[in-house]
């Protein structure tokens, strides 16, 4: 993992001192709120329905033991005993006091942790494969180039002001599980024919109010241009993008409206002023970062373990916690172990304090120390061996963290919806619960098999509804909560953006609308298709007519 | 308004001149880009120096050829949250080489200013009611940078080798 140098240390601690500031000046009246938004903003903090919000970005989705403790240590001090996990790899706070976010910012700070710029119209958290480091199918560990990102990132004295928020993960594997064909920069490593490392260099993903996949604008990037082109990229957009329409005024509109082919000349002029300056990155310097994402110290194991065998042949419910919460390790003897946020009946990717801890402890006894932060809103020990599982599934299970449906339809991505937030325009959570409810047999779950379900509570779609395989946005009425449902949407390589099927589903009927879709598709599959696979092949016909023509 | 450097307070010599307003025939002033697109000959005709204002909207790219022309650079800040005078002053800096006064102009606020001076800004204008001693403390207040801008101060990348 990353360990923060003097330099670090000191920029988060200065930040905290300078927030602090901020705050009092804001308390004794010299900021006006409208002054103070965008400093408050820049350092992760809303103002909400109820309280102030904090986001604590998690660079990367990296943790270790000791920050999770800080976590829930925070949430026990600060808060009400919980944390949401994010979309973005992030954790929130929902009911936070002003005057105590300053000490708050100073605790993250002694676990060198921050929550600088995860928001405001700014270079936000970058993102990255939750698996980075330890599947078998990457090139290069993507937290290498998103360490180097954030710091390049940091404070930027050109990029703080952008038209709008700006978002860039990162992915070293071929299959993509950081979605970066919906981020304003998605970075895909890639090998030349050469043979060199370097990135594929995505550009104007987004969902909102307009739901775009990314283009290519570069199919190589050698590692070395990687700041120098990301500065090109920033530059034009802060020229040109949009400052007079607070919708129009993401990458992606900017991009859309000049042409992805227009907009690579621009950047491509812009980089030229720019490669091979103060920005390159030396090789030494790639080094230096990529030092401390070493691999742990494995040991050399057999890749059969008969014990873990045998309890996977005895123990059913464990077995079925196998299938779907485990995920190969490059290493032999090793498994990733995915744990879900998304119990049946809770509030999706929510986890108390004692969780956290649980958690924390668990990866200090058995994965070096160190866990990740998904984009689906679960959790994740890297490196278990084989040999310890099932004593890690059995100490989940008794924190109530063993749902088996990681990729399953329960597995769903929600935002917090009007439960928390002042821009939703209907509650997510309750629709997340009730799906969770519907659908808790696991067998009819696995039977269903790989169905992501993703749930909005406003067109701003912090739930990703777009990209759902069945997604669900929540519209107000006349006062009355209705969710408008799209299908076939993907997040993955083969990104889509999701049809709309037809009008919108009253608050009680929406969740029934879901297993109506389900149950078509599974009259209408062939050979194990998957549900997406069966969209693809019929398209919304189908569907539609069961959900409207059969009522 | 209370004109700043790094170092403090400073008396401006610099005179504004409306588009429609009339020139004065000596002393230091500051037309509009309109301006010396229109009168670009008058004005080196003059004895006095000259500066220029750029709209947020105005590219620095109008000035590559000019540049040699002004003694003082004003971009202006419309709103705070505004930020394309950072990626003009950079380009006036680093592409252009641009040696002389750039001036913040506007809504130039407490807590832009360390990003005004990363990007090469050396002298601002504070409104009224600022609190001149206490707003320069931004320019201290963070000691660490992880990029090269145009202060020519060292990131920290280049600090670790």
């Amino acid at each position: 993992m990353y360990q923060y140098d003097a330099y670090d240390h000191r920029l988060v601690r200065e930040r905290v001192a300078q927030f602090r500031g901020q705050v009092v000046r804001r308390l004794k009246g010299d900021l006006t709120e409208e002054e103070f938004r965008p400093l408050r903003l820049m350092n992760g903090l809303y103002l909400q329905l109820h309280a102030y919000m904090l986001r604590v970005a998690v660079p990367y989705g990296t943790l270790s033991s000791e920050q999770l403790r800080m976590l829930a240590r925070i949430a026990r001090k600060y808060d009400k005993g919980y944390g949401h996990f994010t979309t973005r790899q992030n954790i929130q706070y929902n009911w936070l006091n002003l005057e105590d976010v300053p000490d708050l910012l100073a605790d993250l700070a002694s676990v060198e942790m921050h929550a600088i710029q995860t928001s405001g119209n700014c270079i936000r958290n970058v993102t990255a494969d939750q698996y980075a480091g330890v599947s078998a199918d990457e090139i290069e560990d993507p937290r290498i180039y998103a360490e180097i990102i954030r710091q390049w990132s940091t404070l930027h004295p050109e990029f703080s002001f952008l038209p709008r928020k700006f978002k860039i993960a990162v992915t070293g594997a071929p299959k993509d599980r950081a979605a970066v064909r919906v981020h304003d920069i998605g970075l895909q490593m890639r090998r030349n024919e050469k043979g060199e490392a370097g990135f594929e260099v995505l550009v104007g993903g987004g969902l909102g109010r307009t739901p775009i996949i990314a283009k290519t604008i570069r199919p190589f990037l050698p590692k070395r241009d990687l700041l120098s082109y990301l500065e090109a990229i920033l530059r034009v957009y802060n020229q040109l993008g949009r400052r007079d329409n607070l919708h129009k005024a993401r990458i992606k509109i900017l991009v859309q409206s000049v042409g992805a082919e227009r907009f690579t000349e621009m950047v491509e002029a812009e980089w030229q002023h720019l490669r091979d300056g103060a920005l390159e990155l030396p090789a030494e310097t790639i080094a230096h970062i990529r030092a401390f994402f070493a691999a742990p110290a494995y040991e050399t194991l057999e890749a059969k373990v008969p014990a873990f065998e045998a309890k996977r042949f005895e123990d059913r419910v464990f077995s079925e916690w196998c299938r779907t919460n485990l995920a190969p390790h490059k290493v032999p003897g090793y498994a990733i172990v995915n744990i879900s946020l998304k119990a049946t009946g809770e509030a999706p990717g929510d986890a108390s304090a004692e969780q956290m801890e649980t958690v924390a402890d668990l990866a200090e006894r058995h994965s070096f120390g160190e866990l990740r932060v998904t984009h689906a809103q679960n959790l994740v020990l890297p490196h278990v061996k084989l040999a310890d599982v099932f004593a890690v599934w059995q100490a989940l299970a008794a924190a109530g963290l063993a749902s088996a449906n990681i990729g399953l339809i329960t597995d769903t991505i929600t935002c917090p919806g009007l439960d928390y937030c002042n821009l939703a325009n209907a509650r997510s959570i309750p629709v997340a619960q009730q799906i969770s409810e519907r659908f808790e047999a696991l067998e009819r779950q696995h039977d269903i098999g790989d169905l992501k379900i993703k749930i909005s509570g406003c067109i701003n779609a912090c739930g990703h509804h777009h990209v759902g395989h069945i997604g669900l946005l929540g519209v107000d009425k006349k006062g009355e909560e209705f969710y408008q449902i799209t299908l076939g949407g993907d997040a993955e390589e083969k990104a889509s953006i999701g049809d709309i099927v037809g009008p919108a589903f009253a608050r009680e009927k929406a969740v029934d609308a879901v297993e109506t879709i389900v149950e078509t598709y599974l009259a209408r599959r062939q050979n194990g298709e998957r549900f997406l696979d069966t969209y693809r092949r019929l398209g919304l016909a189908p569907f539609k007519e069961q959900l409207y023509d059969a009522r | 308004m209370t004109l700043v450097s790094r170092e403090g307070i400073q008396e401006d010599p610099w005179v504004f001149v409306a588009d429609d307003a009339a020139l004065p025939e000596g002393g230091a002033v500051v037309i509009t880009l309109e301006r010396w697109q229109r009168d670009g000959n008058a004005l080196l005709a003059r004895s006095g120096r000259l500066g220029i204002c750029l709209r947020s909207d105005e590219m620095a790219e109008a000035l590559a050829e000019a540049l040699g022309h002004f003694d003082l650079v004003a971009l202006e800040f419309p709103q705070f949250k505004d930020g394309r005078p950072y990626s003009s002053a950079r380009i006036l800096r680093e592409r252009y080489g641009y040696t002389g006064e750039l001036r913040a102009v506007g809504d130039v606020l407490r807590d832009q200013l360390f990003f005004m001076l990363r990007c090469g800004f050396d002298s601002f204008e504070l409104p009224d009611r600022a609190n001149v001693k206490e707003w320069m403390q931004a320019f201290e207040e963070i000691g660490v940078v992880y990029q090269p801008a145009s202060d020519g101060r060292r990131p920290v990348p280049g600090l670790r080798r």
